[in-house]
């Protein structure tokens, strides 16, 4: 039981120091802002730890994070190839394909409103499916390998992306519009030069929103057939060999690959839209 | 009108396509069947063969229209083959996970509002916690929850859909309720109000059109979560088991009758929320 008193101690220790923190004014900015964060995720481990420890939970109900991290550390060859299958193969590739698809659409129904009427309350409604249903038929169609989880991805990834990019080039302003027609803009230097600019904030939302989709594609798409590697697969044959600390593992390198996917997107975010209100500080 | 005609426009395309498809993809299996016989079939012969296999590589929308007004008209609604059967499990486990959802992400967000600390340690892993695929936990859930000694499927199939749709009604929630300007907090200052009397009165008012927008989302999302709760796990009810089943069993018209089902049940909860908001806003006095 001790376990779990330390652990609860050091809980409300952190607490308080959070909430000292907090109250700071180094806590607004740089180093500090992240301070915080850290340390509350720092003793949600601590205290796991010590529930499990304490309470003497069974590693196949919740295996503790040092035994997770030990796993890790054993497995990285197996972890390694799962990732590559499910996230370098599958969930990338279709990101792109996808997202790429629909910056082709939407700039080739661009020119036609009555087509964007037509195609934004459908592409609004599609994005709401649960897409992930067409799962099973892709894998049928496309065979076991990473090419399926690709399409699976591809589709997810779509519409959502379609109807952000056709919301976006709508963004631009009637006085900004007019503006370039005084300039005698063409058609294709009014949208490389001021639309598809205005666009991006839209665009980028829609790339983040895209990004959480293409893992779950891909991962759910290895439950209806994979090769015998891939994060899906292997996170469904362990949990029926009671694996939990393996699972936990394979989640762990899900998550980081999620975050390190949807950070890089809010990095490059940055970097194009600096313009935009919500970027200034 | 100005507005159906391009959707139907759009739709009848799809349509088209969608034909275009089947053939084209449907085909190779009556030129198999030909060569197998050691016959010689023409594009005439083979386009009409190509709308009613049993078992096509894609069925053409006649064949799922067929099947899935079977499954939704055909028998009983209580028989095991009714979609309606399965769309109202499902529709059961999206509701308790959307409802666990909303309470989850208002509490969440009231708290983060009124402590600092809560918006710094807990908003950042409220995001983090999105990227993280959800459906790589959903077998574990379900052990997890087995093994605890919860029984039946409903209440995983519950906490995968809160987990998605709780994050939506968060961040529109902490929006909405910081929406109130300085001014307005000050002239509630002036009069005294307490914090909570500022919160009741002011701040959730003024969170409520937020909190409706968000509520779209977050239904969507947590029926996404429940079909993902019924896949991978050997479920027996809901449309994510019949698509699971169409596919284990090699039914491709089983799938696709679910899927649509699912798109179905996905519109019907949208219109639905739509019009309790509109109720909603007409009711605190916004010109609809």
């Amino acid at each position: 039981m001790s376990a779990l008193w330390i652990a609860v101690a050091v809980w409300l220790g952190a607490w308080a120091l959070n909430v000292w923190l907090a109250g700071q004014p180094l806590s607004r900015r740089g180093f500090g802002r992240a301070l915080v964060p850290l340390i509350f995720g720092a003793t949600v481990l601590v205290l796991w730890e010590g529930l499990v420890r304490g309470l003497g939970v069974a590693p196949v109900i919740l295996p503790a994070p040092s035994a997770i991290a030990a796993k890790i550390s054993t497995s990285m060859p197996v972890l390694w190839q799962d990732f590559a299958q499910t996230i370098l193969r599958g969930a990338i590739p279709g990101f792109l394909i996808g997202c790429g698809a629909a910056f082709l659409t939407a700039i080739a129904i661009d020119r036609s409103p009555f087509l964007q009427r037509g195609l934004l309350p459908i592409g609004n409604f599609v994005a709401a499916l649960p897409i992930v249903g067409l799962a099973p038929i892709l894998v049928m169609w496309f065979g076991f390998d990473w090419q399926s989880k690709a399409a699976v991805v591809v589709v997810m990834v779509f519409f959502p992306m379609l109807v952000n990019i056709v919301a976006g080039l709508q963004a631009s302003e009637r006085m900004q519009r007019d503006l370039m027609a005084t300039w005698g803009a063409s058609y294709w230097q009014s949208l490389i030069k001021l639309r598809l600019p205005a666009a991006m904030p839209f665009v980028f939302n829609g790339l983040k929103i895209a990004s959480t989709l293409a893992l779950i594609g891909a991962i759910v798409a290895e439950f209806f057939g994979s090769p015998i590697y891939g994060m899906g697969f292997r996170i469904s044959t362990e949990v029926g060999r009671l694996g939990l600390d393996m699972v936990w593992a394979e989640i762990a390198v899900a998550a980081l690959a999620g975050s390190a996917f949807y950070g890089l997107i809010a990095l490059i975010e940055r970097w194009v839209t600096f313009w935009h209100p919500s970027q200034r500080h | 009108m100005s507005r159906a005609l391009p959707v139907l426009t759009v739709l009848a395309g799809i349509v088209a396509i969608w034909y275009a498809a089947a053939v084209w993809m449907n085909a190779k299996w009556v030129y198999d069947q030909a060569e197998r016989a050691g016959q010689q079939v023409t594009w005439a012969e083979v386009i009409p063969q190509t709308m009613n296999q049993t078992r096509p590589l894609l069925p053409p929308s006649h064949q799922v229209g067929a099947e899935l007004w079977k499954g939704l008209f055909g028998q009983a609604v209580t028989s095991k083959r009714s979609l309606v059967y399965h769309g109202y499990v499902t529709f059961k486990g999206t509701m308790t996970g959307f409802g666990l959802g909303i309470i989850v992400g208002v509490l969440l967000a009231m708290a983060i509002v009124r402590f600092r600390v809560m918006d710094q340690s807990v908003m950042p892993w409220a995001i983090i916690s999105q990227t993280i695929p959800i459906v790589a936990l959903a077998p574990m859930i379900i052990t997890l929850s087995s093994q605890l000694g919860i029984s039946g499927r409903d209440v995983p199939k519950a906490i995968i859909a809160a987990y998605l749709s709780f994050f939506p009604v968060l961040v529109s929630m902490v929006k909405g309720l910081r929406a109130p300007d300085q001014m307005q907090l000050d002239l509630l200052k002036t009069y005294s109000a307490s914090q909570t009397e500022t919160f009741l009165k002011l701040r959730l008012p003024a969170s409520m059109p937020y909190f409706f927008a968000s509520l779209k989302v977050a239904v969507a999302a947590s029926l996404v979560g429940t079909i993902v709760g019924e896949l991978p796990t050997g479920a027996i009810e809901g449309l994510g088991a019949r698509m699971l089943i169409g596919s284990q069993f090699g039914e491709p018209l089983i799938m696709w009758a679910a899927l649509f089902a699912a798109a179905i049940l996905a519109g019907l909860l949208i219109v639905t929320v739509g019009l309790v908001e509109r109720l909603a806003r007409r009711r605190m006095g916004v010109p609809a």
